[in-house]
């Protein structure tokens, strides 16, 4: 579904992402972390191209996204985002959000986009809230909205980019159930995230990224939380820094 | 009484017929419509040449364009609007075939809407770069294009943080109308200097031109803060919405 | 379509049309930069004063200047200004140089307008705690101003004044509304006098813009090197 070859990425002469290659399939869930700054925002984005790269090439569902040529909007059409900050657009009401795009990019009626976008906020338990706008929600009330007009376009692939750590702690376990519905449901997820319970739960896979930007692990959930013992010393220390409270 | 009796006389000179079956009334009434007209037509054209060029300035990657972009801002705000009044008058409808003729309100908008477009488009720039970054990306995420970026997303909220700034180049585009006296525009500057030479009732026809000017200032005021309020996004402090 | 002819500008012309005036444009800028900042803090002093009547005043004058055009308020001191006033210059020159003199004063009390709101925005910028430690040393209204808020608040404005100092200098074309003799000036007699007026006008344009954008160019370089200070 997804497939990374020997991805390089330069801001410059920093390299922010060294020679990373992943695959993701059809269903999987996989879970990125790393320490700030290792790079694991620009990896997801490369993904759907908001961070063009220098090397390497990127597939998504036969689609070379690496190419010139490619039609990035109808590639991202197919992907849904999810993001740290949110990024309703405050100047729409939460239905206007999720009808926007299905309208004005895949060309769907409005009233037949406004069911489908309700479907989605009535799935992720907002349905009455359709008429306020982002700025009169919560924290997390606003990151469910902006799963639901991500999944609105029905993509085959859902990216998420630290979707909870700019939320206060008692509104990071609504977002998580939504996510932990979905990956039970058979959604492709890529997640950038430091909750390691989200990633015990219904991870397939953990990639643990380090600083300069390379993948230091790529292995099943079972093997990287059950043989703390071999991994390697930068996961090791990682690992111990954010579980320790 | 006889004080009061000698202000009321000094205002008579309005109802005078000032040669030409108008009166001075009558006059100043169409003068300040020219204003309001010179400043509203220029106004348009100054939205659509500023949005466009603020937009442009935006654009990463065109280096043609947003040189282009740029010189037209540094090229319409460093000359005075006066001497580019002039320059529409007396050097383009010279030089470029068809423009000699146009009317000399038309060439007036021009000069006064191209001016304003410069600094509308500053405004709009910065209106743009103070949004977040992520607003950006969530368009293109979305599937939009750039334009479409631009077109639901970006621009959208660029107004709404614009509309103060663009209150305050409303009322200069008003006083700003007033130079077109310099061609010979029947405006309310052209009416007062006039009307003080024939009359010479100097001080009666500039106070009248004067509240003329402050009531226009007052309407623009007005409409735009109404613009604001209804524009107003549920839930946004004013603080996120830009104002000042 | 006829071709430019530029052979006109001889030095002889160029200094006896245009020297005199362009002297007058660049004075005129200086002088009622310099009056504006000085009358324009005073204005904004007794905004921020606290103390009713002069607020009021102040309030008034700033409002009124902003909503009049600049031409408008010529053509008033143009008229108002009693000719007895020209009269304590010495010899002729105050009546042979009505209009300049006007403009002058015109131009520093409409300018100060504008200062003050920029004085006042400078002042308002500085973090409160900043007055009342001066309080709290025990500083009266005027030394605070004098030795605390001023001296910090002249570093945030100096960019904008220079900002607003362009502007005053394109400004200053509209001394035309009054006949006065500046830049502009000299170069429409040039431009009457030689029949040349598309190329007088194209030169007028070129020296406007030389010294606006220079100047501008230049706040833009004082602007980078005050944030690097901070
Ligand atoms: N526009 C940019 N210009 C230059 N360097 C950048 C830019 N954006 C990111 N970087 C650098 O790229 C590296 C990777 O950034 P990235 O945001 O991907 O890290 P991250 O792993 O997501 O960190 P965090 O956990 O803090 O979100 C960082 O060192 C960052 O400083
Ligand atoms: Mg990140």
């Amino acid at each position: 579904m997804i497939e990374m070859k020997s991805v390089s990425k330069w801001y410059g002469a920093t390299q922010v992402l060294n020679d990373c290659s992943v695959k993701i399939n059809k269903g999987e869930v996989v879970v990125v972390c790393g320490p700030s700054g290792s790079g694991k925002s620009t990896l997801i984005k490369t993904i759907n191209a908001l961070e063009p790269i220098q090397k390497g090439e990127i597939w998504v569902d036969g689609i070379a996204v690496h190419d010139r040529a490619t039609n990035l909007p109808k590639m991202r059409s197919r992907v849904g985002m999810v993001f740290q900050h949110f990024e309703l657009f405050p100047h729409l009401s939460v239905a206007d959000n999720l009808t926007i795009a299905q309208v004005k990019v895949l060309g769907r009626r409005k009233d037949e986009a406004k069911k489908r976008g309700l479907q989605m906020l009535e799935r992720v338990g907002l349905i009455e809230h359709q008429h306020k706008f982002p700025g009169q929600l919560s924290g997390g009330q606003q990151q469910r909205v902006a799963i639901a007009r991500a999944l609105s376009m029905d993509p085959i692939i859902m990216l998420f980019d630290e979707p909870t750590s700019a939320l206060d702690p008692e509104m990071v376990g609504e977002v998580l159930d939504v996510m932990v519905g979905l990956a039970s449901e058979g959604m492709t997820m890529m997640v950038v995230t430091h909750e390691m319970g989200f990633a015990r739960k219904v991870s397939n896979r953990v990639i643990f990224m380090d600083v300069g930007g390379r993948i230091l692990e790529d292995t099943t959930k079972d093997e990287f939380f059950g043989n703390i013992e071999d991994r390697q010393p930068r996961t090791r220390e990682f690992l111990n820094k954010i579980l320790q409270y | 009484m006889t004080y009061w009796q000698d202000v009321w006389d000094r205002w008579q000179f309005l109802w005078e017929d000032r040669g030409d079956g108008v009166t001075y009334f009558q006059w100043m009434i169409s003068a300040w419509g020219y204003t309001v007209a010179v400043a509203a037509t220029s106004l348009v054209i100054a939205l659509v040449f500023g949005i466009l060029i603020g937009t442009l300035r935006t654009i990463s990657g065109h280096r043609v364009i947003s040189a282009f972009a740029a010189a037209w801002v540094e090229l319409f705000r460093n000359i005075p609007i006066l001497v580019q009044l002039f320059i529409w008058f007396f050097v383009i409808s010279e030089l470029v075939p068809g423009m000699k003729s146009l009317p000399g309100f038309v060439l007036a908008c021009c000069a006064l809407g191209f001016f304003t477009s410069a600094r509308i488009a500053e405004q709009i720039r910065a209106g743009i770069q103070a949004l977040p970054a992520g607003q950006r990306n969530a368009g293109l995420a979305v599937g939009f294009t750039q334009f479409q970026t631009y077109r639901y997303v970006i621009l959208p909220q660029t107004f709404r943080i614009i509309i103060p700034p663009l209150t305050s180049e409303a009322m200069n585009i008003v006083k700003n109308s007033s130079v077109a006296f310099a061609v010979s525009i029947p405006e309310l500057i052209s009416f007062a200097m006039q009307t003080q030479e024939e009359t010479s009732r100097g001080i009666e026809v500039y106070l009248a031109a004067t509240l003329l000017y402050a009531l226009t200032a007052l309407i623009v005021n007005q409409v735009m803060s109404f613009l604001e309020r209804r524009t107003r996004i549920p839930g946004l402090t004013p603080q996120a919405q830009g104002a000042h | 379509m006829s071709t430019l002819d530029f052979s006109f500008y001889t030095w002889a012309n160029i200094s006896n049309y245009l020297i005199s005036g362009l002297y007058f444009s660049v004075s005129l800028t200086i002088a009622a930069t310099i009056g504006g900042i000085a009358l324009g803090t005073i204005i904004a002093l007794m905004r921020l004063s606290n103390i009713k009547p002069l607020e009021y005043v102040a309030t008034w004058y700033v409002n009124v200047f902003r909503s009049v055009p600049l031409v408008m308020v010529l053509l008033w001191f143009f008229l108002l200004v009693p000719s007895g006033f020209y009269d304590l210059f010495p010899g002729e020159t105050g009546q042979k140089y009505r209009a300049e003199i006007c403009a002058l004063i015109t131009f520093i009390v409409f300018e100060a307008a504008f200062f003050s709101e920029i004085v006042r925005a400078g002042i308002q910028s500085l973090p409160r705690g900043q007055m009342n430690a001066g309080q709290a040393l025990g500083m009266t209204y005027g030394q605070n101003m004098r030795y605390i808020i001023l001296p910090q608040a002249i570093r945030n404005m100096l960019p904008v004044f220079l900002t607003q100092t362009i502007v005053l200098f394109q400004d200053t074309s509209l001394v035309y509304a009054i006949g006065a003799y500046d830049i502009l000036k000299g170069f429409e007699i040039m431009g009457n006098t030689f029949g040349r007026r598309i190329e007088t006008y194209l030169l007028a344009a070129v020296v406007y813009f030389a010294i606006s954008f220079t100047l501008s160019m230049l706040v833009k370089s004082l602007n980078q090197k005050i944030r690097i200070v901070r």
